[in-house]
């Protein structure tokens, strides 16, 4: 008997049989076209491969076009040449299954009596889920100005707006003046809200989001949306673009209240006074071939409070603002079928923002023992490789390092960050009415020695049992009509 | 034995590398017959950009029913007839790559065709050379030969004049109207070579023209013509000049754009509004 060849045939009969499943449950998957379409795909007649490398991430002429404030710029752009019944909204929603697990858990010794004692473990959840949702508005109110309203939920249907911004366009009739003001997302080297990953640990860029263990700066990131004004430019081609923002330091909140509000009828801790400064410029080249390539710098500066005025002892505003920035450079290759995107990421807060940030009142003289600024360096690099306009793969590592700790006590490897996704992105049909996603995906992340931290297992934590890691496994249906 | 099988498979897999190497050497030695400037086209990567950018309102097969085709108008070109209005060759005859990629990154202004700027210009030519394998036309015929635009004359009242004079000689208001508004008395039955309704350029709403925006893209529409609509070459019955002045009266025309010779036309046209006759006869009109 002939059992290599035979187990040859077996491999290929089952890898066979599998990709005929895989296809055929992709046919039977395959809904019949809608009637109704996204926004600006149905205005256009384009399908949406022609401005995304795959929905809702933009290629360089879908770049171009939302610098041109949603316009093709061919004299059609204002709602007055489209039929009146024109109304341009989209919305969008994950149904999916996933799978999330942690480990190094506190788990109680006796189910609902903790004081029993704890021991550390697995948590391990799965089954069928909804995303959040969002319902965007976006268009052009007049040729050259252009607006975007994004009510968002979770997936409990607690709405917040993601963004609402007016924009002017094309300034004295250059591109290189544009003027939006409202809340928006910041102009990133590679924008968060077009994520092509969306898992649990997957669906978002770490390093935008970063801080130390136990570092208290209540900013939530460069990719939380921002509220302020922004002026913008770019060449015809968007090779050559800038942003610069002027920001309320109260990230992205609105009713003078710092960030969004933690849950459905809380008011939240109110902003300080201050104002932040965000700045990107990138410049793209050819390559050889169609390609072309990005690099660019950004940086962010901002304030924030660590105590506040009361009135009645209730606060009214924050006091004592304390700086921190973020900063880094991008690189961007697109090329053929591969797409490379890499981001670096250098974060500093403050010492007493670090240790004291939205504090009690008044705020502690003087800081904590150990207090010390707290400085780290983060970044990721993705690959994409896009097998046909309905089909890309997704893989990408993020890595951050903590160079100093909020605290000279802390362990120096603290919250240093690890992070890998890998996804495939299959649009089973693609034209200009709606989009459909099916999305399988992986992630993994480790952040080292916090489950020590707050008086876990044993003080100090002697090896890497002290790591968490946190993966998440996902298939979901990704859809926008 | 083993070491035997393995040479094989050695030698196979090596010949199977040579062999692709040698298929892509082909690819790329070939000619595929489009270029624009240094650049030379590859229809194969055009594909896949045609594929993404191109295929809803073009079709996969090019003819111009993509899905989107019958919400559009004007309709998407169809490449496999490979008629073309905008080009710089005389008419009846195939545009030059040139005048295919100024198309693809100018895109046609008030259509749903956009600007394919933000494509590296290698893209432009790829998308090209692809474009062109719908047609069996571009193996049997050759594109024509540009045609020569004389350097233009001054602008004068005399030229504007002229220009309007020809303007209804030839009853161009026939179609685009007395005033240019594109509403001549013909504009309602006018079809193309499909035989669907056409509509005749109105000077006043627009700056651009579909093929560009400057008096030599103007005098360019005159001596080709726009083939597959009504539009025909003037090639043979204006001399140059006079298609110089034609475009300078059609400046006239076009309020939106910034023109001394139309601030001095309309000042002319006041104090000489008793000695300037109507157009085609009609009541009204400059």
């Amino acid at each position: 008997m002939n059992f290599p060849f035979l187990r040859k045939c077996c491999t290929r009969f089952i890898f066979g049989v599998s990709i005929l499943l895989f296809l055929s449950a992709s046919f039977f998957l395959n809904p019949e076209p809608a009637h109704a379409i996204p926004a600006f795909a149905r205005k256009y007649g384009l399908p949406c491969s022609a401005c995304h490398i795959s929905w809702p991430e933009l290629n360089n002429f879908g770049q171009v076009f939302r610098d041109n404030g949603y316009q093709m710029m061919n004299d059609r752009d204002s709602p007055i040449t489209r039929d009146a019944s024109y109304f341009p909204a989209t919305i969008r929603i994950t149904p999916q299954w996933h799978r999330e697990s942690a480990n190094n858990q506190f788990i109680d010794n006796s189910p609902g009596t903790p004081e029993d004692g704890q021991h550390p473990g697995t948590l391990t959840t799965t089954g069928f889920d909804l995303s959040g949702l969002d319902m965007w508005f976006a268009g052009t109110l007049f040729k050259n100005i252009s607006f975007s309203v994004l009510p968002s939920s979770d997936s409990f249907a607690n709405f917040h707006f993601e963004n609402a911004f007016v924009r002017f366009d094309n300034l004295l009739h250059t591109s290189w003046l544009n003027f939006k003001v409202g809340k928006f997302e910041l102009d990133l080297p590679v924008s968060e809200k077009r994520l092509l990953t969306l898992s649990g640990d997957g669906g978002f860029y770490y390093i935008y989001h970063f801080e130390p263990f136990n570092d208290t700066n209540p900013f939530g990131g460069i990719g939380d949306n921002q509220i302020g004004v922004e002026l913008m430019g770019h060449n015809s081609n968007s090779y050559t673009r800038y942003a610069f923002s002027v920001l309320s330091s109260n990230d992205g909140g609105v009713g003078f209240l710092y960030g969004v509000p933690p849950s459905p009828g809380e008011s939240g801790n109110p902003a300080g006074r201050t104002y932040d400064y965000y700045g990107h410029f990138e410049q793209g080249f050819n390559t050889f071939g169609s390609g072309f390539m990005k690099v660019g710098a950004y940086a962010y500066f901002g304030w924030a409070p660590t105590f506040f005025q009361t009135s009645g002892g209730t606060p009214i505003y924050g006091r004592g603002n304390q700086p921190f920035y973020r900063a880094g450079a991008e690189w961007k290759w697109y090329f053929n079928k591969f797409l490379f995107k890499s981001v670096y990421l250098h974060g500093y807060d403050n010492a007493a923002l670090a240790n004291f940030g939205m504090g009690a009142t008044p705020p502690p003289s003087p800081l904590p023992v150990g207090a010390q600024a707290a400085v780290w360096n983060g970044g990721f690099i993705e690959g994409q490789y896009i097998i046909s306009p309905q089909w890309v793969i997704i893989g990408r590592y993020e890595m951050i390092r903590v160079a100093q700790q909020p605290n000279t006590e802390n362990p120096k490897d603290l919250g240093n960050l690890d992070a890998f996704t890998i996804a495939s992105r299959w649009n089973p049909f693609m034209f200009s009415r709606a989009g459909l996603a099916l999305q399988q995906e992986y992630s993994w992340v480790r952040s080292r020695g916090i489950t020590n931290q707050g008086g876990g297992f044993g003080t100090p934590c002697p090896t890497s049992a002290c790591n968490v890691s946190s993966s998440s496994l996902l298939f979901g249906v990704d859809f926008d009509f | 034995m083993i070491r035997h099988k393995r040479t094989a498979t050695l030698r196979t897999l090596i010949q199977l590398a040579g062999f692709a190497l040698a298929l892509s050497g082909v690819a790329y030695a070939q000619d595929t017959g489009a270029h624009v400037g240094g650049l030379t086209g590859n229809p194969e990567v055009g594909k896949r950009l045609y594929r993404r950018f191109c295929v809803g309102c073009h079709g996969v097969e090019g003819n111009g029913e993509g899905e989107n085709a019958q919400w559009i108008d004007p309709r998407p070109r169809d490449f496999v007839e490979a008629t073309f209005r905008w080009r710089s060759t005389p008419t009846g005859t195939l545009p030059t790559d040139q005048d295919l990629y100024d198309t693809i990154t100018r895109g046609v202004v008030d259509t749903l065709m956009p600007t394919w700027r933000p494509l590296a210009p290698q893209a432009r030519v790829d998308l090209l050379a692809y474009i062109k394998t719908f047609s069996p036309k571009w193996k049997t015929q050759k594109a024509g030969t540009p045609i020569t635009v004389p350097a233009e004359p001054p602008e004068t009242i005399e030229s504007v004049l002229h220009g309007r004079q020809l303007f209804d000689q030839m009853q161009c208001w026939k179609c685009h109207g007395p005033e240019g508004r594109g509403d001549g008395q013909s504009a309602p039955t006018l079809t193309d070579d499909k035989g669907l309704p056409i509509k005749p350029y109105n000077f006043h709403d627009g700056t651009h023209f579909r093929c560009g925006e400057t008096n030599q893209d103007l005098y360019k529409i005159f001596m080709t013509g726009l083939d597959g609509t009504p539009m025909p070459s003037f090639a043979d019955s204006l001399k140059p000049n006079d298609a110089w002045d034609l475009v300078h009266f059609l400046r006239t025309l076009q309020p939106l754009v910034n023109s001394k010779s139309r601030d001095e036309w309309e000042a002319y046209m006041k104090s000489h509004s008793n000695e300037i006759k109507p157009m085609g006869g009609a009541a009204g009109g400059q």
